[in-house]
């Protein structure tokens, strides 16, 4: 590259312990002049404390409606490598894993067709490619296709899943967290591809109530690990925290939720039945507890960022499903489709599943997808008696 | 074009995840026991079969260079046979079956910047969106702040010295891309100005019924200026949620004189103890100060500070704010409370005080 650009204010952000994204732009920007000019403008945004990226524009690759955001700077003639900077999202791989050898030819594909950055990973769980001009899209589309990648979702459409580790790795996953995130993925390839959809709809699969990929709080469906049997205890191993110096009644019995444990001193008691499977015990000694034999997941639906009405939490749709092979998969499918066919008949411009829900009602959603109003469902039943009551004629 | 056309291969989907796992992991998947924190950042799971997996996780920026991510293939390499993987929280994880190995890739990450931590009571990085990096709608930069505060944070990082897990996350905007919304600590970038309206583009760049529904106020209205087909908003509704923008280029909010950020503490996503909540506004505004945001720093290490002088053992923020009550956070973390602290929107009523549960004052 010719002339250095001049980053003072970013210069800054290279210095201290925490590795710095300043330096991964500059080290890009040695070799590649798109990067060089996301250099320029971001110290320009720093100087001018606001950003220099317009509108996105409908960019992408032939016969998909999403994967691609279109990105251009505002000030085209002061960085023209920057123009044009499109986002390409990856699918990434369940569970984020790799290996050396594929990450390399992600990398010698990223070098050939973009500006060398990238994001592991973004927000929803792509790999995201970050910067290329529309006519790359299409080369990197198909030498990405040649590996065995494609593109995730955008839009109003089936954004990409995703899911913590599960089984390969926790010995908390209530059920295959990864198997379900690629066959999900599978299932629904034309919907993540196509938008076709009211607004997006996010899955995201966590083995366990600790839901490590905040499953409770974004996704329209949030597939969340659970048991139903009695927690498996090693008395032995409580014993052993305990010497070891944990208080096991100020730090665990105290902090049950359910309040069903009781230690003496020398055995740990639970009351199974009024367990609400929280994980804080089975956090605080992995040696001593472990979820319950008989896993599966409970199914819970409409978690949402603010916009439009609000930020929401997703609520229990189904207490408890086995998903133990395809089989129960289909099972699962044919219910999100039910809802999925009646959000994309009734619902708003713009409107997630969960706002939908707010606005019909969940009694009345949960009937029209034929399921039975369970007490799991709430919280706590309505306090207010403006009841419209359906006498049956 | 034909002979491309025919080439194409689409809709295959993500490669399947097996064709990565280390073998340990093929031969134990599903059959872990447990697990064990053997120091900050590392740890071993063991399996019904007595197979051990170490793991080492090391900080990242989440912003990588190819030059980067070729530099932990090489590390990958070395020490984890190729195996690698990177976290929810964009942490990146090498996977090993031989413990001798890992004092040495603690050391040579170390040397390419990257420390080592984040498991257990600890900060395990912020999760964060695009900012001024990548993205149109940013009300401030994302990984500038991140960098500042984890900088300031790092001993929380490679240490497990906090009451319990401390998550940090970052939304440039109210879109929120990620689960900001639910953290020990949220950061959040805020507009506070009108939409500044391009009468000119407006007809030609959106559609206005679809603008005016967009807003969550009714606050956008359908006018003629000059001729022109176009829209106004009623100020006194305006909340400055940006869905205009969202639906129309015309609607521009970026401001680089009020734009900012505020800081939310007390959710939560994982079910332990407590359920599931939201974080509630600590700090209404702060002000866009590049390239360090001191004040965001601040704000951030003083409310960290005295949430680990207080807490008991496993007390999340909220769960901590809970037992002490939101008088005594406001007391303790010596924040101004104001009016913004109010909710008035949609469920306002259900975040008033409709108790005498109050602590000494």
């Amino acid at each position: 590259m010719s002339e250095e650009v001049k980053t003072p204010k970013l210069d800054d952000l290279e210095k201290g312990p925490w590795p710095s994204f300043v330096s991964e732009i500059k080290t890009a920007a040695k070799t590649n002049k798109m990067a060089k000019d996301l250099l320029g403008q971001l110290e320009q945004s720093y100087e001018d404390k606001i950003g220099h990226w317009k509108h996105g524009g409908i960019v992408g690759v032939l016969g998909y409606g999403g994967g691609v955001i279109g990105r251009y700077s505002d000030l085209p003639d002061k960085f023209p490598n920057v123009s044009h900077f499109h986002t390409v999202r990856v699918n990434q791989p369940a569970g984020w894993y790799y290996t050396s050898d594929i990450l390399r030819k992600l990398c010698d594909i990223w070098e050939r067709h973009g500006s060398g950055l990238t994001n592991m990973h973004g927000s929803t769980g792509d790999m995201v490619l970050l910067g290329t001009t529309t006519d790359q899209l299409e080369s990197t589309f198909q030498e990405l296709t040649a590996i065995g990648f494609d593109l995730g979702g955008s839009g109003s459409a089936v954004r990409t899943p995703s899911c913590c580790c599960g089984q390969s790795r926790c010995e908390w996953a209530c059920y295959d967290t990864m198997k379900l995130t690629y066959d999900i993925t599978q299932h629904y390839q034309d919907e993540l591809h196509r938008p076709a959809f009211p607004y997006k709809w996010k899955f995201k699969m966590s083995g366990c109530p600790n839901d490590c990929v905040a499953s409770i709080a974004r996704a329209d469906i949030s597939i969340i690990g659970t048991w139903r049997d009695d927690i498996q205890l090693v008395q032995d191993e409580v014993r052993n925290y305990s010497k070891a110096g944990l208080d096991i009644n100020r730090d665990v019995v105290n902090n049950c939720p359910g309040k069903c444990m009781d230690w003496d001193g020398n055995n740990l008691a639970i009351e199974n039945e009024y367990c609400v499977k929280c994980m804080h015990c089975i956090n605080a000694m992995p040696k001593a507890l472990s979820p319950g034999k008989d896993r599966g997941a409970a199914i819970l639906i409409g978690s949402k960022a603010p916009i439009m009405q609000g930020a929401q939490l997703s609520s229990v749709l189904i207490p408890f499903v086995k998903l133990d092979d395809e089989e129960s998969y289909k099972d699962l499918y044919e219910v999100f489709d039910a809802i999925i066919d009646l959000w994309c008949e009734e619902g708003k411009s713009r409107e997630r599943i969960g706002e939908f829900i707010r606005r019909v009602g969940l009694a009345n959603f949960v009937e029209a997808i034929g399921l039975e109003p369970t007490p799991e469902m709430v919280g706590a039943p309505r306090d207010n008696p403006y009841i419209f009551y359906q006498i049956e004629k | 074009m034909s002979e491309t056309v025919k080439k194409r291969i689409t809709d295959i989907g993500p490669p399947h995840y097996e064709k990565f796992l280390p073998p340990v992991i093929k031969a134990n998947y599903g059959k872990w026991k447990y697990h064990e924190i053997l120091q900050p950042g590392v740890m071993v799971h063991v399996s019904e079969t007595n197979a051990k997996l170490f793991t080492v996780r090391a900080a990242s920026p989440r912003l990588l260079s190819i030059d980067k991510i070729r530099k932990f293939a090489d590390i990958a390499d070395k020490f984890s046979d190729g195996f690698l993987r990177f976290t929810s929280r964009n942490n990146v994880e090498f996977l090993m079956t031989d413990e001798t190995k890992i004092p040495p890739l603690i050391e040579d990450l170390r040397s390419i910047g990257h420390p080592v931590g984040g498991i257990g009571p600890a900060i395990s990085n912020i999760v964060h969106t695009q900012g001024w990096v990548h993205c149109h709608s940013a009300a401030t930069d994302a990984s500038g702040v991140v960098k500042a505060i984890m900088d300031e944070l790092i001993d929380d990082f490679t240490s497990m010295s906090l009451p319990g897990k401390l998550r940090i996350a970052f939304a440039c905007c109210l879109n929120m891309c990620g689960a900001v919304h639910c953290s020990d600590i949220a950061l959040l970038g805020v507009h506070r100005k009108l939409p500044e309206i391009n009468h000119d583009m407006l007809p030609k760049t959106c559609e206005i019924p679809t603008l005016s529904a967009s807003c969550p106020t009714a606050a956008i209205r359908p006018v003629t200026i000059d001729g022109k087909q176009t829209v106004e908003v009623l100020e006194e509704k305006c909340m400055f949620c940006a869905n205009c923008f969202t639906v129309c280029p015309s609607m521009k909010l970026n401001n680089s004189e009020f734009d900012g950020l505020s800081i939310w503490v007390g959710g939560k996503v994982s079910n332990a103890r407590t359920e599931p909540r939201f974080s509630k506004l600590a700090i209404p505004y702060l002000p866009n100060n590049p390239p360090r945001w001191p004040e965001a720093v601040e704000a951030v290490k003083n409310i960290v500070d005295v949430w680990k002088k207080n807490a008991r053992n496993f007390e999340r923020m909220g769960e901590w704010i809970d037992r002490i009550g939101w008088p005594k956070f406001f007391k303790l973390t010596d924040i101004p409370f104001q009016k913004e602290h109010i909710d008035d929107f949609k469920h306002a009523g259900l975040t008033y005080k409709t108790s005498t549960h109050l602590t000494q004052s």
